[in-house]
């Protein structure tokens, strides 16, 4: 019968106070994976909004203030809220004990309790959005946000109590990594995913205090009016945005690396075949950790620190082209001569794989320093963040919500629906986004409500990719939610993947696995088990 | 069946053994106190940066701090450390009441540091040395003495949070030792709260020679 498997941790135990003090790591994932796509909503919504008023020049439907706070608001809303737990706390949480052959992560009190400090200083947000607003960017950036109106202090204070939820999922995930794999799965036979979310722990864990500190500093700063980046007192206003980006730029790297991750695991799944250079990709992912905490400089290219140092700091940046190029050589290695099934996660992958080389591309643009000057804060710094963090990390998201979608939820999502959702949102983000190449070229500057008439034709283009992209979203949010309820079962492993969350049942077991798995080959090994199953 | 009572009690459901738990609680409790020296980070980097551009200020300012409290309060927080220490070792003898006796004592010299801290802070409160835009006081030469005091209330508020926070997860551990939850075989608790009161200890001991002793 067309009955889900029992008992599964979706319907045992019962009851919405079994959901709220759960501590399995499934529906603790889970419950973040609605939060964030609750946020990502919220904060597509503004996006859309924005690209509106930039239809035409001039006033078309808000006020300059208000475009301001909406700026800010998409930009914090998808950083904070949606992209940083995304991955790791989201899908991570539901996947990496079950990859590891895990009963569960190694705090799992410590799990809930980051999902509920996330909701707390979740709130935080939509507390400043009702009262007034923040119109500073996402940035944050003094002396104006320790002078202009609205909510500053409880938007800060709300990142500062986010960074803590992140810290939890990071410093779990180590310990669980660490010290919870199933007997025999030794480091270099963990998945790829779960080398990705290594990577993204160490930075979560090393990175995130240092945001912690600023933003205290930044709150003091419009409480007590301390002065330590107020020049008008001795303070130094660079001071903050070095603080700033020693955390936003490893930062970045927490968005990508465990997206990089899922994207080790699709094509080689949907190659069906051995993954391409394995260490290479395990160790560029450390690489990249490391390296990210010595770049930050190249956000301050042109804020006034010396030249000896942007000279460096521009050196360094290049070298993250390094690991990402052998990631990115290895996948194609894989595809090289695979039987690859264009299913709708492998569709998200090339996505990726197409997005994601001219976000690189473009970054080695804007690590050059003479470059740097003059595509600085235009469009062309937009239309390279978005490429690498929604062409990159959305995308990567994506393919791994619908590669684990039937292992989720018990059910399969319409492969046909899929694909035209897929279409829509590729053709949606390159109109929007690639038009911002050519305006950032020309010289239009980023954050301004205003601009000139000469650059209306491409922001109204750029505006109909994104109602093409919104719909895309539109798309995928109906057939995914009428898979939860009507999708066909799926069974234990729809996609003929060898990582150990296939071998449980679809919707897993409360206790994930009826008795601790073994391991009879690599998590990639498709050449060996193809030859033992036509031998039997 | 077998496996039921080869299995302690303490040991959660998701850890194979009794090891395997208390080696992943250590392991996470480093990561947070590593977390907590990158927290600190930032405020020894401004701290570094605002003293190299103010020399002459810092060295006027630290003037303006008592060394002997400073020194007392140094001597109080490493005493702490050790009764801390000796309740650990207290436990791995199975001796209950040496340890709560020694939690008790680093709850007393926690508090003892605090109310050292309160004068010291209620001192400068009334002269006026405050930070940024409060500061009134005129008596210290050089550029922008106000620096100085944001730096070191906000090093050592930070600090005092630490020690408060420090104390509530005392009480916890000593609580749960009363309530004999605890015993040679298993402290892991105390041991975890030990670690963290080292290094609140240790944060002070880099503090007190930055702020109340380098000339």
């Amino acid at each position: 019968m067309n009955n889900l498997p029992e008992p599964n941790y979706l319907s045992e135990p019962k009851g919405l106070k079994s959901w709220l003090l759960t501590l399995d790591h499934k529906r603790i994932g889970l419950m973040y994976l609605f939060a964030i796509m609750f946020f990502f909503m919220v904060g597509g919504i503004f996006a859309v909004l924005l690209r509106l008023e930039l239809l035409a020049p001039g006033k078309d439907f808000m006020e300059a203030d208000t475009y301001n706070q909406f700026f800010t608001l998409h930009g914090a809303i998808m950083i904070f809220l949606f992209i940083i737990p995304s991955i790791p706390a989201a899908l991570g949480n539901i996947i990496l004990p079950l990859m590891l052959g895990a009963k569960d992560v190694a705090f799992p009190r410590l799990n809930l309790a980051s999902w509920y400090v996330y909701v707390f200083g979740s709130l935080f947000a939509i507390f400043s959005i009702v009262t007034g607003g923040v119109d500073t960017g996402w940035t944050f950036y003094t002396p104006y946000s320790s002078s202009t109106g609205g909510s500053v202090i409880s938007m800060t204070l709300g990142v500062f109590i986010l960074g803590f939820s992140s810290i939890f999922t990071g410093l779990n995930f180590i310990v669980t990594i660490h010290k919870l794999r199933a007997p025999g799965l030794t480091w270099f036979k963990m998945p790829l995913f779960v080398w990705g979310l290594y990577a993204t722990a160490i930075i979560q864990v090393l990175a995130t205090p240092v945001l912690g500190i600023t933003m205290v500093l930044l709150i003091l700063e419009r409480l007590v009016g301390i002065g330590i980046f107020d020049p008008a007192m001795g303070g130094d206003p660079v001071l903050y945005q070095h603080f700033f980006w020693f955390y936003s730029h490893p930062a970045v790297y927490i968005m990508i690396l465990p997206g990089m991750g899922i994207i080790s695991e699709l094509i080689s799944v949907f190659s069906h075949k051995k993954i391409f250079g394995y260490k290479a990709i395990a160790f560029s992912s450390l690489g990249i950790a490391f390296i990210s905490f010595l770049v930050w400089g190249h956000h301050m290219f042109t804020s006034g620190q010396s030249e000896l140092a942007a000279m460096m700091f521009s050196f360094l940046t290049f070298l993250v082209g390094i690991p990402s190029g052998i990631k990115v050589f290895n996948w194609i290695a894989t595809m090289y001569r695979g039987s690859i099934s264009l299913k709708a996660p492998m569709l998200y992958a090339l996505s990726f794989l197409f997005l994601f080389t001219i976000g690189g591309l473009t970054g080695i643009f804007l690590g050059a320093l003479s470059v740097d000057v003059h595509l600085h804060d235009t469009y062309f710094i937009v239309a390279h963040f978005h490429y690498v963090m929604m062409g990159g990390t959305v995308m990567a998201f994506l393919g791994g919500l619908h590669y684990w979608w039937p292992k989720i939820w018990g059910r399969m999502y319409s492969e046909k629906w899929a694909g035209i959702s897929v279409a829509l949102i590729f053709i949606g983000f390159n109109i929007t986004f690639f038009t911002q190449f050519i305006l950032g070229g020309q010289g239009m500057p980023r954050r301004y409500y205003n601009y000139l008439d000469q650059y209306q034709p491409l922001h109204a283009f750029s505006s109909v990719g994104s109602w093409i992209l919104g719909l895309g979203f539109i798309v995928m949010a109906v057939y995914l939610i009428h898979a939860i309820f009507k999708g066909p079962l799926a069974g234990n492993n729809p996609w003929g993947a060898l990582t150990l969350e296939w071998r449980t049942t679809s919707p897993p077991d409360p206790h994930n696995f009826d008795q601790t798995p073994e391991i009879t080959h690599g998590m990639y090994d498709y050449d060996k088990v193809m030859i033992e199953s036509t031998l039997k | 069946m077998s496996n039921a009572t080869t299995r302690p009690a303490f040991v959660q459901h998701h850890f194979a053994d009794a090891e395997q738990q208390r080696e992943s609680a250590k392991l996470g409790m480093w990561l947070f106190l590593l977390t907590e020296i990158l927290l600190f980070g930032g405020l020894f980097v401004a701290y570094g940066i605002f003293r190299a551009w103010n020399p002459e200020m810092f060295f006027n300012a630290h003037k303006a701090l008592d060394v002997n409290l400073g020194t007392i309060n140094t001597i109080v927080l490493i005493t702490s450390s050790l009764t801390m220490a000796l309740s650990i070792h207290a436990m791995q003898l199975n001796n209950r009441r040496q340890t709560i006796m020694f939690l008790l004592m680093t709850l007393i010299f926690a508090g003892v540091f605090l109310v050292i801290k309160y004068f010291e802070y209620s001192h400068k409160i009334e002269l006026g040395q405050l930070p940024g835009k409060f500061y009134t006081f005129t008596g210290i030469a050089g550029s922008n003495p106000h620096i100085f005091f944001s730096i070191y209330f906000a090093m050592t508020g930070l600090h005092g949070l630490h020690v408060i926070f420090g104390m509530f997860a005392i009480s916890w551990v000593l609580r749960k030792t009363l309530k004999n939850e605890f015993s040679a075989e298993y402290y892991t608790p105390i041991e975890m709260v030990g670690l963290y009161w080292h290094l609140v200890d240790m944060i002070w001991i880099f503090l007190f020679p930055l702020l109340y002793l380098i000339g």
